[in-house]
């Protein structure tokens, strides 16, 4: 999958790694700031601080 | 070698996987994947959580700021006597819902003292990012019975983080329109994530009058998990008007939080 992807990237080979890269990072930035929050409704590991409520 | 030649090379390298293994490979590299997104998550929760707090946090406390208009930051060389005065009982500071009403100052935390807003409620949406939660179902800051806020001890701003650092006689203040209240800290314990008892107007006593305001926080324990609450108890034993200034321990901590 990923590399097909790189074969498939436009360039020269350190055009593609450039891409690359940034691709990596726009991913990284997608899950930190969309899919992380939505994800934290649901499992968090470490975010429980209140008490006697069954809300969280 | 010229660049069609390499090209074909590929292409016939690819050719010899059979298609058997290009599937084993696809999954492994979905795994892999999958593997880097926990981890980033765990990085997300205990890293990027903070700064998102603490942006969140600044917002709150500065439009606070604003309401509560020109702060009265007193000289550095204030008379003592002045500072002793006894401004009497504490006024009830009534609390909206959904309000952020006060500033909690800890002199006694960190490198140089921290503070935090506080707001009504202790739903995810104000803890996760605005720093302390009060528990509606308890009292008012002033008022007789037991002012109860939660907080994060890590990710989220780690808000609570030195809660286990409280020594005798260390002081927390909160500022609200009304003016200072000043608790000091006196008792902590560690109870069950159920255990509401520690909410009631006198912890864990039911039906019985309160005669005296406490402060109680509640936060995660141990660090990194949550299987037990900490609670740390607090008694008002000052009160001070807005305009005669900050208690002089917390004047550096506000005119920061304040400027």
């Amino acid at each position: 999958m990923y590399s097909w992807i790189f074969r498939n990237l436009p360039g020269p080979l350190w055009l593609r790694i450039i891409e690359a890269l940034i691709l990596i990072a726009a991913v990284v930035l997608l899950l930190m700031m969309y899919a992380f929050p939505w994800l934290n409704q649901y499992i968090s590991p470490f975010t429980d601080s209140t008490i006697g409520q069954s809300t969280q | 070698m010229n660049r069609a030649a390499t090209a074909t090379g590929r292409r016939a390298v690819r050719r010899r996987q059979s298609a058997g293994s290009r599937v084993v490979g696809f999954f492994g590299e979905l795994l892999i994947t999958l593997g880097i997104v926990l981890m980033l998550y765990v990085a997300w929760e205990l890293w990027w959580t903070n700064i998102d707090s603490a942006n969140a946090q600044n917002e709150v406390t500065s439009n606070l700021v604003q309401e509560l208009g020109d702060v009265v930051i007193p000289e550095a060389d204030h008379p003592q006597a002045e500072e002793e005065k006894d401004y009497g009982p504490a006024p009830i500071t009534k609390i909206g819902p959904g309000e952020t009403f006060g500033i909690m100052y800890f002199p006694s935390w960190g490198s140089s003292g921290i503070y935090h807003p506080v707001t009504e409620g202790v739903e995810d949406a104000v803890i996760d990012n605005l720093g302390i939660g009060h528990y509606p179902t308890t009292q008012q800051p002033g008022e007789k019975g037991n002012f109860a806020v939660a907080a994060h001890r890590q990710t989220h701003g780690q808000v609570f983080w030195d809660i286990d650092k409280l020594h005798e006689g260390d002081k927390i203040y909160l500022q609200t329109k009304k003016g200072y209240y000043t608790y000091t800290w006196y008792d902590t314990e560690i109870v069950e994530p159920s255990n509401g008892e520690v909410l009631l107007p006198v912890p864990h006593q039911w039906g019985m009058k309160p005669t005296e305001s406490i402060l109680t926080m509640t936060t995660c324990h141990p660090k990194y998990t949550t299987r037990q609450r900490m609670i740390a108890y607090s008694k008002l034993t000052d009160w001070r008007p807005l305009d005669a200034g900050p208690p002089s321990e917390i004047r550096d901590l506000v005119a920061k939080a304040t400027s």
